[in-house]
């Protein structure tokens, strides 16, 4: 009987040996993967009739959230491509999205566009197909975050910064300065939020290249390990001020309206909705430091089932009055002066001035090689930044 | 002289020729029966556990996100020994410990009152009543407790005329609302438990001179200890892999499921995701190995 037993078991043992040998066999032949040899389309066809895209909240808008914000249904109706649309709340959720291969177009943010390209997820895009592309600002064309050795991956869509939202109940003065998120964020502890992504460490770098020069930061995504830990612990310190943090833009709204949240890190378009809604709140864009930002762009995946549909949205979404429409309501500078005539505010977005653009830092992926020019160093990646980012939330 | 038949003989048929066959041999029976739901199983269950457990070993393509298969142990090595893992590991523990004693606590009374105290119409408006709030959504329930426990929720405008503040949102959110998800879990199988314990046996208790503690305390606790820990499984387990209701109402506060949903969908490392969804595996069989001892899995 026991002999039996044992028998059994060793049976079973094998079996189990058996099948983790199988899976790691299939993996291995399965996996790879990285380079691209995909060819951009030259010439296009028959749309599908529907098309599914992965964007930003507020980039693809159907009246479904405000009946009179919807750029979506004019396209449905020009193209016939059906769009079905999910929205994402920070840059690496887009890139899983994205491995899936069930979408077909993604507006991806500088910190995202690399790694999709350099995951073989995105395809080249062949900018002759599209009527819209050459009213494009120059500036926003040729840039690291969409091309690749000379092959555009995409089509930009808009750009801007992240914003200081703070309570005007609570804090009566325009504020200035980062500071009331970092060193003076005592006074408001238990209601300070922070955005919930690694890349938040490049707000800490930023305010630090200011505050602590010692510290040699010259550009908030280039950080050896030094700099990044400076920035790190000035994040630590923060985070025992922190209510919550956010990667959900809803969440944010609610928390603002209820008044848990009093101030922090947010975007236009969250203004936008608590304005709406009645929200006691403003935001600005503090002077002594400038702030981060993204400079977003659509790019089609390797995978897309509906090329032609993506091609039609590319084109359509870059076309002045969707543009316009569409990057007013995220409260961003739209990507053409064309885009200006159908809307007022292109002023205060500084939309067209290149210097004013340069002054943003725009969201970008952190590598081993210094993007700052420095090549006596390594810098820290974004999987060291991701890594310090769970130990700061801790 | 020829034998007459009461009844005639069946037609052959390919139906009857099986179910002769089925007939005969028991072990074609059994395997057709179980083949299905153990191939189900086998696939949705085992298959799933073993291709967590080798992924653990698997590492990630920092800059393209792509997995390497290569075997290598880093993962594991930097689960158990970083500081990051030890410490969310204790307060994932910790509070699926409060809220299991909260709600052993909570559901004790109630599961007694029930089982032993109501009429037979009562009984079942009680059953009804702790069955009903898992008929709503478990998302509704913890946004409903996220507008509660906010600053100007209902629960600040309760207390503060005592002198009392909402916790806000952090770890005693987390355990109130977990302890209020997962508390018909632990009823029920306590008000079962109770239900099987004999009045006779009170009885007998009363009539031997037995006080309401005694009998409580040496009558039907042990007999009602295997239903407790059956409930302490759902609540510890539960409590253990919840990561939405902490996103919600947590705070800042991360728990193991938020560690391995962060590295899945943020940070894309499905391998090291693998080896930290490990440790609650091994907490949970540590403890199912305790309470094997006490008969409690008979409860469940």
């Amino acid at each position: 009987m026991m002999r039996m037993r044992n028998a059994r078991r060793g049976a079973t043992v094998g079996l189990a040996l058996a099948s983790v040998a199988l899976l790691t066999a299939c993996g291995t032949s399965g996996g790879g993967g990285g380079g691209n040899d995909n060819e951009a389309a030259t010439e296009l066809g028959e749309t599908e009739g529907q098309v599914s895209i992965l964007a930003w909240p507020g980039y693809v808008e159907d009246g479904s959230n405000d009946p009179s914000v919807d750029w979506v249904t004019p396209f449905e109706e020009q193209t016939g491509c059906e769009v079905t649309a999910k929205t994402f709340g920070t840059s690496d959720e887009a890139l899983n999205l994205m491995k899936t291969g069930d979408y077909d177009v993604v507006s991806a943010s500088g910190d995202a566009s690399l790694r999709l390209v350099a995951g073989g997820d995105v395809a080249p895009v062949n900018t002759d197909l599209l009527k819209n592309y050459d009213g494009i600002y120059d500036f926003l064309k040729d840039q690291a975050w969409n091309t690749v050795d000379g092959v555009n991956y995409g089509v930009p869509h808009g750009y801007g910064a992240n914003l200081l939202m703070y309570n005007t109940d609570v804090i009566t003065e325009e504020p200035t300065s980062w500071d009331l998120v970092f060193d003076k964020s005592g006074d408001y502890a238990g209601k300070v939020t922070a955005y919930d992504s690694p890349i938040y460490i490049a707000d800490a770098a930023l305010y630090l290249m200011k505050h602590q020069p010692d510290l040699g930061i010259e550009n908030p995504y280039a950080l050896d390990e030094e700099q990044l830990a400076a920035a790190v612990d000035l994040l630590k310190q923060q985070r025992e001020n922190i209510g919550e943090y956010w990667s959900d833009y809803l969440k944010e709204v609610q928390s603002f309206q209820t008044g848990d949240t009093v101030v922090g890190t947010s975007w236009q378009v969250i203004q936008n909705v608590l304005e709406g809604e009645g929200g006691k709140t403003a935001v600005t864009l503090p002077a002594d430091e400038g702030a981060t930002g993204w400079s977003d762009t659509w790019m089609i995946s390797s995978q897309a089932k509906n090329p032609n549909c993506a091609y039609a949205w590319l084109d359509y979404i870059s076309s002045p009055e969707a543009n316009a429409a569409a990057t007013s309501y995220f409260g961003e500078a739209p990507s053409s002066d064309a885009a200006c005539e159908y809307r007022e505010d292109c002023e205060a977005y500084h939309a067209g001035d290149a210097d004013y653009a340069s002054q943003i830092w725009y969201w970008t992926t952190p590598i081993e090689d210094c993007i700052d020019g420095r090549t006596d160093v390594k810098c820290t990646d974004y999987a060291a930044w991701t890594q310090a980012w769970q130990e700061i939330k801790g | 002289m020829t034998a007459t038949r009461a009844v005639p003989a069946p037609r052959r048929s390919a139906a009857r020729a099986g179910s002769a066959f089925l007939s005969a041999h028991p072990r074609a029976r059994l395997a057709l029966l179980l083949s299905a739901p153990l191939f189900w199983l086998g696939v949705v269950y085992i298959v799933a556990l073993v291709l967590l457990l080798v992924t653990a070993f698997w590492s990630v393509d920092s800059f393209t996100g792509e997995i390497t298969t290569e075997f290598t142990l880093d993962n594991i090595i930097e689960v158990v020994t970083g500081s990051l893992y030890q410490t969310v590991t204790l307060r994932t523990i910790g509070v699926a410990l409060a809220v299991t004693v909260i709600d052993v606590a909570l559901a004790l009374p109630i599961a007694f009152f029930m089982a032993k105290v109501a009429s037979a119409r009562m009984q079942r408006v009680l059953l009804i009543m702790v069955l009903t709030p898992l008929w709503a959504s478990y998302l509704v329930k913890a946004y409903a407790w996220r507008s509660v426990l906010s600053q100007d929720g209902i629960l600040e405008w309760l207390v503060a005329p005592f002198g009392g503040h909402t916790p806000g949102y952090g770890l005693p959110a987390t355990i109130i609302t977990l302890s209020y998800l997962w508390l018909p879990y632990v009823i029920l199988p306590i008000y079962a438990g109770l239900e099987r314990v004999p009045d006779s046996l009170l009885e007998a208790s009363g009539d031997l001179g037995g006080k309401t503690w005694s009998t409580l305390r040496l009558v039907v606790l042990p007999l009602a200890l295997p239903a407790i820990i059956a409930g302490t499984i759902f609540s510890f387990s539960l409590s253990l892999g919840d990561y939405i209701t902490v996103n919600i109402v947590g705070g800042t506060s991360q728990m193991l499921g938020n560690l391995v949903y962060t590295n899945v969908g943020a940070a894309n490392n499905l391998p090291l995701a693998a080896a930290i969804a490990l440790i609650p595996i091994v907490i949970i069989f540590g403890y199912l190995f305790l309470v094997r001892r006490t008969g409690a899995l008979d409860n469940l």
